[in-house]
């Protein structure tokens, strides 16, 4: 149990997919814009990493493994999560509109985005059990969740902020991102692994 | 020919992927720690580049204009594999140090939209220029990071100390941090270049 509660946080805080690994980068400059979609973003990252994770596994080890075809992982990968988040897209616009209407629209935006594909890269890569993927996988949404919305809060402050006139824009929430990165960087003495 | 330099020097300034179009930014923060591994990355990113192109602009009559993305993203990721199969067999250590942003290429912006926007419309030599093009900017932009990084991070450049012992190196331009950081002073300063140039040399005719 302290393993995966360990994984866990060391997912969220430690190796932080946005702020350490600068994976989803360009949603995480493109969306952070607004708070409310950064919020609905979040979920939809948190929720398909999970549900690609789990499918991935699957697919890698009762397909890629016995048939010794792990060197095709990046190629099957793509295409399975991409199609996956399509279908999963048409499914909630059918039986749940509401659900739809809050984060459809970023389920495609998704589709084909460096944090969905390296979470289960690296779970496979690491051959994690299926708990264990599934744990990194929710841990590594909420990791991208809490650093996107923390941002969107950031550079809702940052509007009436005098910026000088260059770093106006990606400069200055570059510059935003690396103090962040900075802050959680205190974490890293938290989990020794 | 003229035309073609053109294609190819579009990718280098002013279309430049990372810094004046800010796009495909994950690697060029996560694998620009030493000069080496930068160019790595931009030479690998080149040879995906333009071979995808290539691929694009000879099977552009026989895709179906509906089922293009699948196709793009299928032809990218073959690409990539024989990119990855290549690197692990002949330089390991390289493999190694890149890791997973190798395979991650298949989802970098700037290749999907150079075989969207490029590619599929024009024929397959303009189309290897422009690749190539798109390439070396991406390579350049991310050797500027790179060298920048290791000089101030670890003292040295490709391996090699420049400064001599009493060089205390200021860890922090290795660690993440610090990538975000200049990546943002130098977005800021390039925008100041562009600026500078659009400025002084509009009146002139020279630049459109």
């Amino acid at each position: 149990m302290r393993e995966y509660i360990l994984l866990f946080i060391g997912a969220v805080v430690v190796n932080n997919f946005v702020l350490t690994r600068f994976l989803g980068l360009c949603i995480f400059f493109g969306v952070s814009k607004n708070l409310n979609a950064s919020i609905g973003m979040g979920m939809a990252v948190t929720s398909v990493i999970t549900l690609s994770s789990m499918l991935s596994w699957v697919v890698y080890n009762f397909i890629l493994v016995p048939l010794h075809l792990t060197f095709l992982t990046t190629i099957v990968f793509v295409l399975l999560i991409a199609s996956f988040v399509q279908l999963l897209e048409m499914v909630i616009r059918k039986y749940a509109p509401a659900l739809y209407k809050m984060w459809g629209i970023y389920l495609l935006l998704i589709a084909t985005n460096c944090v969905v594909l390296g979470v289960p890269l690296l779970n496979a890569e690491t051959n994690f059990s299926f708990l264990k993927s599934v744990v990194h996988a929710v841990g590594s949404g909420v990791g991208f969740a809490l650093a996107i919305v923390l941002m969107a809060s950031l550079r809702d402050k940052l509007r009436f902020a005098d910026v000088p006139k260059p770093l106006d824009g990606l400069g200055i929430a570059f510059i935003v991102a690396g103090m962040l990165a900075l802050a959680f960087m205190g974490f890293s003495g938290l989990i020794k692994i | 020919m003229l035309n073609l330099w053109k294609i190819f020097t579009r990718g280098i300034f002013s279309e430049n992927p990372i810094f004046v179009l800010a796009l495909s930014l994950c690697p060029a923060l996560a694998v620009t720690t030493t000069a080496a591994n930068a160019l790595t990355m931009g030479l690998s990113v080149t040879f995906v580049i333009s071979t995808n192109n290539v691929i694009v602009a000879l099977s552009r009559k026989y895709v179906n204009h509906k089922v293009r993305v699948p196709i793009y993203i299928t032809s990218i990721a073959t690409v990539v594999i024989v990119l990855e199969l290549l690197l692990k067999a002949y330089f390991p250590e390289l493999y190694m140090e890149l890791g997973i942003y190798l395979q991650l290429i298949v989802v970098f912006a700037i290749i999907l939209a150079r075989a969207e926007v490029f590619a599929s419309k024009n024929s397959v030599v303009p189309s290897f220029f422009d690749g190539l093009g798109m390439g070396c900017g991406f390579t350049l932009a991310m050797l500027i990071v790179g060298i920048i990084r290791e000089l101030i991070g670890s003292g040295s450049l490709f391996g090699h100390f420049v400064f001599g012992n009493s060089y205390q190196p200021a860890l922090i331009m290795i660690l993440p941090p610090g990538a975000f950081i200049l990546i943002g002073y130098l977005v800021g300063a390039s925008k100041m270049i562009n600026e500078y140039v659009v400025k002084h040399y509009k009146g002139r005719g020279e630049v459109k």
